[in-house]
């Protein structure tokens, strides 16, 4: 941490220091000065442990003097415990690892980052996990990186992890790529041996999209061409890594030109003042600009930018700032203020790759949680339309995604937000996917380009509505019925249905197995087509609710996602949920169509209640005792539960 | 605006304008004359304003842990950036553990008041009826009782369901593997093999009742980064940082400050009138100081850059076992 003061000052200020403040304050003023001129750049490493990556790390970190003594102290005890370098040897690597675990297992798990500075510039390094099982961990740190370092080792040269890290490189839009080709020592600093990995990975790379990359030899043992140009490789006219990181440009534009801001948070500290909170993206904004707020669309101009510190006549890209505009419009969270001349897309449906990140895996039809920006809408992947194998990038159909596989998938939104290519704005082309139910992160998507366009696809309003088709007979509603096979949903549905007919009300069934010899013929009994297959049913029993019917539905409907999904098509109020609590021995032992029988005998896969699993509903609006109670009796109690609901 | 007669080197900021943004001394604000990039401390003060207001907006009871040291500073003085005009939509939280300097605690009284935010202070009153101390029970028992339970009675008495502190990933090697929105089951369990993914600027703070989120706004900030912060800013520190006589006494290698009559005196042990100051602030029992005469922020900032030993080593409970820390913040340390 010595590099940047003045020797002879240090050397003054390391003994008593008795000079007068003012020396100091002039000294670290101007010390201080040089280093808020710095720039930065966030970079990550990948490869694995045997490719050396963390002793390259820790090889930064003590080439350029970022250690103490109390760390270096603690550094010489670990390696005599963990150390795999040999008695005597520090090893860098244990710098860098951080979990008990991971210290334990010599494997990176998570990404740690890391700190450094030279005279040119501040490091942060996001030192990742290089195994398959752990990529997730990975795309985290190359999200935010500006470089990615790649480790191979030069005995062994390009391998598949290798490809498998830079097709998720490329995928998150690193800019920069640098091919490290480590353990030049253990191949007698052979410059055939370079050459060859070099040429390898430069064909390998421009087939997936990586057109800069620099290749390098290096020894993060010996600190060869790490910091230091090698003496060993006198063939190499190449930068050294440090040096090549010095020099990239890290403040390279995105490519989009025109300011975004997500709105955060209103901030309305009395009825005279509302600011909209917000960090700039995309392009510069000056005071007095034009801005459209999307994705409503109305347009403004900005009056002010305000901070602490004062107002801004301008603010950068990165800059985090509050906006007062020149009208009263309404904007809230989740509200984008765009440049009125340069516009995102705005559409609820568009294309993207997708990480997945969850160990439950992502089913085509289900319902997540999407967050882009600072909006959050309800999403599910329309089509899959194939996966992409990281480790040879063939795409291969998928019905479904599996942790840490990549897909390129269709997605539809519950509503429009306006968005930006990724290959254009990593900020606002990129999402996040949520699991409804345990809030875990469980995917992460780049846009490649919108669908359709929202604005270009106008509902037809139509005169009469449901409430006038159902002729003030009854409100429109649905039924939806769930329980195990055999627990007595098609029996009590259908029994009310009569019941209702007799009373003159307009109702329609669908049950499982008569939808299943039509319209979802097409489809098995696989968790994906379990999921279609409810959601085509809920989609046809919205539209009879639209056509003034009571729609009964009596599908087993395993999955509660499934269910929350259907229940969001209709209005509050239209949808009652009918749990058949029957117990599953009272179902197998009635086995009215001998599948528990088969299913038992391992004949009927993915039968729910044998190896699929049932998801009870939490919340019911009604909860039939179907081993108690008959089915007439059943019947009564829906009739009066209409009624008090005022259905009927 | 925070006004401090202990930073008495330079003329006192009487306003935001004022306020010297450069270090070459009395130009204007960089970012009023539109440069063409950010430095890198502007880059790291919009990605915490950034972070804070999506804690804001997100959760429905976040609270600001504040310990009164050094990066407890900056992130308060980030927080009444983040929200200005409006104050912090939050309160403070202190987990008094009854050994604090008493100098943390004047200043942290005096913070609340010149700032106009709430103030919780929490003690855990069990821990200091059974009279558990450093002394008589050691630093180890001391710090799970009177902090990390202290902490978790803290927030599950409130329900606060986010609650930021000032942890930097610089600072210790557990702490370079967390996420910046850390989640925490509803017994503040940390489980460091299965955090949620992190990405770009999305930060998914989505809980069940009970579970909670601990936030790290300074999280990519270092040691230097804060002390420069600090300068350029002006803001407020308490002045155990800077040296002045103050007495102590040579335990096992450390400098231990006598800050009140409750500390046992070992035979033979005299306190002695010697310049030190504190890198870094906690109990007193626990705290080491350096000896040094560095009595103003450019001179600690140059001692700091010229030290050959990270701030971590004057805290006794880091020295406790390897891999301590990850321990505690599993029990739920901050």
């Amino acid at each position: 941490m010595l590099t940047d003061l003045d020797p002879a000052a240090a050397s003054a200020a390391v003994g008593p220091v008795d000079g007068s403040p003012m020396d100091a304050a002039d000294e670290v003023r101007t010390y201080l000065a040089r280093q808020n001129g710095k720039d930065l750049l966030r970079f990550i490493t990948c490869g694995s442990v045997d490719d050396g990556k963390s002793t390259l790390i820790g090889r930064l970190l003590y080439d350029c003097k970022c250690l103490f003594e109390d760390q270096l102290a603690s550094l010489e005890a670990d390696s005599g415990r963990f150390g795999t370098t040999g008695a005597g040897q520090l090893d860098l690597a244990l710098l860098v690892d951080g979990l008990a675990a991971e210290r334990e297992q010599g494997i990176t798990i998570d990404v740690a980052y890391r700190f450094f500075t030279t005279d040119r510039r501040k490091f942060i390094v996001a030192d990742t996990p290089g195994h398959e099982q752990y990529t997730r961990n990975m795309v985290t740190g190359a999200s935010t990186a500006d470089a990615a370092v790649l480790l191979v080792d030069a005995r062994k040269g390009v391998l598949t992890q290798t490809r498998r890290h830079s097709t998720i490189v490329s995928l998150l839009g690193v800019r920069h790529v640098v091919l490290a080709v480590n353990k030049m020592d253990a191949v007698g600093w052979d410059r055939e041996t370079f050459e060859r990995i070099a040429a390898d990975y430069r064909a390998f790379a421009r087939r997936i999209g990586l057109d800069e990359v620099t290749c390098i030899p290096v020894s993060a043992l010996t600190g060869d061409n790490v910091t230091k140009p090698s003496e060993q490789m006198g063939w190499y006219g190449g930068p050294t890594l440090l040096g090549h990181l010095e020099s990239v440009d890290a403040a390279a534009e995105e490519k989009l030109g025109a300011f975004r801001l997500a709105v955060q948070w209103v901030n309305r500290p009395n009825q005279d003042f509302r600011g909209f909170c917000g960090t700039v993206a995309g392009g510069a904004l000056r005071a007095g600009d034009d801005v459209a707020i999307l994705p409503g669309g109305r347009t403004s101009r900005v009056a002010r930018i305000v901070t602490m510190d004062g107002e801004l006549e301008a603010a950068l890209p990165g800059q985090a700032v509050t906006l007062v505009l020149a009208d009263e419009v309404d904007a809230s969270r989740g509200d984008m203020i765009v440049a009125a001349a340069g516009r995102p897309e705005v559409a609820d449906q568009f294309a993207a790759h997708v990480v997945w990140m969850d160990e439950q895996p992502l089913l085509p039809g289900r319902s997540y949680l999407l967050r882009a920006g600072t909006a959050t809408v309800g999403a599910q992947v329309t089509e899959l339309k194939h996966a992409i194998n990281v480790n040879t990038q063939e795409h291969a159909a998928a019905k479904h995604l599996d942790l840490n596989d990549v897909g390129f998938c269709n997605l539809a939104l519950d509503r429009p937000i306006p968005f930006d290519a990724y290959a254009d704005s990593r900020e606002t082309g990129s999402f996040i996917l949520i699991d409804r139910l345990t809030n875990a992160t469980a995917g992460c998507g780049m846009i490649r380009f919108p669908l359709r366009r929202a604005s270009n696809i106008h509902r037809h309003a139509s005169k009469l509505d449901k409430a006038a088709r159902a002729g003030g007979l009854q409100k429109p509603c649905v039924l939806w019925f769930t329980g195990l096979s055999g627990s007595g949903k098609s029996s009590v549905a259908d029994g009310l249905e009569q019941e209702l007919h007799r009373l003159g009300r307009h109702t329609m069934i669908l049950d499982g197995d008569n939808v299943r010899h039509g319209l979802n013929r097409d489809l098995g009994f696989t968790d994906e087509d379990r999921v279609e297959n409810i959601r085509r049913v809920a989609e046809v029993a919205k539209l009879m609710v639209e056509a003034g019917l009571i729609v009964l539905v009596s599908f087993i409907s395993p999955f509660r996602e499934e269910r929350r999904m259907a229940r969001s098509l209709v209005e509050e109020g239209e949808f009652l949920e009918i749990f058949m609590d029957t117990p599953l021995e009272v179902c197998e032992a009635r086995d009215p169509k001998g599948l528990y029988r088969k299913a038992r005998a391992g004949q009927l896969p993915h039968f729910t209640g044998i190896d699929s699993a049932y998801e009870p509903p939490e919340a019911p609006e009604i909860t039939l005792k179907g081993a108690e109670h008959g089915t007439d009796a059943m019947v009564a109690q829906l009739i009066g539960e209409l009624r008090r609901r005022a259905v009927i | 605006m925070l006004l401090d007669p202990l930073l008495d080197t330079r003329p006192a900021a009487t306003g935001a304008k004022d306020r010297p943004a450069t270090l070459s001394g009395d130009d204007l604000p960089a970012i009023l004359t539109a440069p063409a990039r950010l430095t890198h401390l502007q880059r790291l003060e919009a990605e915490s304003i950034h972070i804070m207001r999506e804690v804001a907006a997100q959760f429905h009871k976040p609270v600001m842990l504040y310990s009164v040291g050094k990066d407890s500073s900056v992130l308060l003085h980030l927080a009444m950036k983040a929200f200005y005009p409006s104050k912090p939509p939050f309160p403070l939280l202190h987990v008094d553990t009854t050994w604090k300097f008493r100098e943390m605690i004047d200043f942290r009284d005096r913070m609340a008041r010149e700032l106009g935010i709430d103030l919780t202070v929490h003690i855990n009153r069990d821990g200091v009826r059974q009279g558990i101390g450093p002394f008589t029970h050691g630093s180890a028992v001391h710090t799970d009782v009177m902090k990390t339970q202290a902490l978790k009675q803290a927030l599950d008495a409130h329900g606060f369901d986010a609650a930021f502190g000032g942890a930097r990933r610089d600072e210790e090697k557990s702490r370079a593997k967390e996420r910046i929105f850390s989640f925490r089951t509803s017994t503040h369990r940390w489980e460091p093999k299965n955090q949620r993914p992190e990405l770009w600027s999305l930060y998914n703070g989505r809980i069940h009742k009970g579970e909670s989120i601990r936030v790290f706004p300074l999280s990519n900030w270092t040691e230097l980064d804060i002390w420069q912060y600090i300068h350029q800013e002006n803001i407020p520190v308490v002045p155990l940082y800077f040296a002045k006589p103050r007495p102590v006494v040579e335990r096992d290698g450390t400098l231990i400050m006598v800050d009140d009559d409750r500390l046992p005196l070992r035979p033979g042990e005299v306190p002695e009138m010697a310049w030190v100051r504190f890198r870094t602030l906690g109990c007193y029992p626990l705290t080491g100081a350096v000896r040094s005469t560095a009595a103003t922020l450019p001179e600690i900032i140059r001692e700091m850059l010229l030290s050959t030993s990270s701030e971590r080593q004057g805290r006794v409970i880091d020295q406790d076992a390897a891999a301590s820390m990850e321990a505690k913040k599993q029990e739920g340390y901050f």
